[in-house]
């Protein structure tokens, strides 16, 4: 049964601190960091920095290293290559989740809120741990399998037609966006497996060169594994790919009904 | 989902700003439930005819009454909301429709649908 409330130690407190900008910033925005400390015992709270935008970067991942650097060297995140290409500093910002590093200050309009990933246990401050998300992703078994071994002497080939196939579903960084954007993933994270893993899933199903199609259908054949997928589109909105996990997850539902007929 | 230890879970619900599809869907969910609700009276009407004249006159009495007309009115509109919603799914069942912006203007079409067909309703069920 979904559980709509946080648990008592989860309740974002009040008693955030506040972090004024440098005397003389004249341009500056206003950050709302979500913050918590393991060894302090204390519910997350919510914290204010004003960030002088004339010294800053153009992206909400600058803001953030400002704010690392200059302002408080506590704040915890992930990040790395700073292109959206690593999926590392996926998070909740303005409410919505994205890449810090390609979402644009300038876009959002008043207070910028940045919160981890939704409906995950935070490690502390904006990281949150993925190992259910990982896990999921293995346990759709994310790799090739054949019947027949490789040729010896070149690659396994496809038709350019083929290859089209997995256009769309092949480009996914594992930044956890979209799974965590997902209100049927929030209330059913053990079972339903989420549109990351489902993407991903989808991926290999399409592959011309992987045998193992039955099987990987036969695993998805569940309850809760992929039929959690309610269509919400949550998922399609904030792939900071462009990707839509919903219409490939729609597509092996689709490929499930195809094979009884 | 459980864990072991004392570490938070992250804001969802109370914090996350959902999208126009989103809300569409809750409202999906909403609408079934009331219709399944609404099936009820509907049975009581039905049954009450079936009853002493005096039963009927009573149930027929309430649904007629301008607050019954309200609630009836209401009804039709989750009714026909459901129906093009669900006929919306239908789409996404057979692959049509995933598109982002696609799914936000037949999520804007099953509301104008609601709307118009409820009002039609009335409009020919207050004429006859």
């Amino acid at each position: 049964m979904a559980e709509f409330k946080l648990p008592a130690n989860s309740i974002v407190k009040k008693n955030g601190k506040q972090f004024a900008a440098p005397a003389g910033a004249t341009n500056t925005r206003r950050f709302k960091v979500y913050r918590y400390n393991p060894d302090s015992g204390e519910n997350p709270r919510v914290d204010s920095f004003d960030v002088d935008m004339d010294n800053c970067g153009p992206m909400v991942l600058d803001a953030i290293i400002k704010i690392k650097s200059e302002m408080d060297s506590t704040l915890t995140f992930r990040r790395s290559c700073r292109e959206g290409i690593c999926g590392s500093c996926a998070m909740n910002i303005d409410g919505t989740n994205g890449l810090a590093c390609t979402t644009a200050i300038a876009d959002i309009e008043g207070d910028i809120s940045i919160y981890p990933l939704p409906h995950q246990p935070i490690i502390k401050d904006l990281v949150s741990d993925l190992t259910n998300f990982y896990a999921q992703y293995a346990s759709i078994e994310p790799w090739l399998k054949s019947d027949t071994p490789a040729p010896p002497d070149r690659e396994r080939l496809q038709s350019p037609e083929d290859r089209e196939m997995i256009d769309g579903a092949y480009e996914c960084i594992l930044c956890a966006c979209c799974s965590t954007s997902c209100p049927s993933y929030w209330w059913n994270p053990d079972r339903y497996l989420g549109p990351a893993a489902l993407l991903a899933s989808y991926r290999w199903l399409v592959d011309s060169r992987d045998d193992a199609t039955g099987e990987r259908l036969d695993d998805l054949e569940d309850p809760f594994k992929l039929y959690r997928c309610h269509t919400i589109m949550n998922c399609a909105q904030v792939c900071p790919k462009g990707l839509n996990p919903a219409k490939a997850i729609a597509e092996t539902k689709k490929m499930l009904v195809k094979r009884r007929l | 989902m459980a864990w072991n230890d004392t570490r938070p879970l992250s804001p969802h619900l109370q914090h996350y700003k959902l999208p126009f599809t989103a809300l569409l869907s809750v409202a999906h969910r909403a609408t079934g439930i009331v219709n399944s609700l609404a099936i009820v009276l509907l049975v009581l009407l039905i049954a009450s005819a079936a009853g002493t004249p005096e039963s009927h006159g009573f149930m027929s009495g309430i649904a007629t009454s301008w607050f019954g007309k309200l609630v009836l009115f209401g009804f039709t509109l989750t009714l026909y909301y459901h129906m093009a919603n669900g006929i919306r799914h239908l789409f996404w069942d057979v692959g049509r429709g995933f598109d982002v912006e696609v799914a936000k203007k037949s999520g804007k079409v099953c509301l104008v649908a609601a709307g118009v067909l409820s009002v039609i309703t009335w409009l020919v069920a207050l004429a006859a």
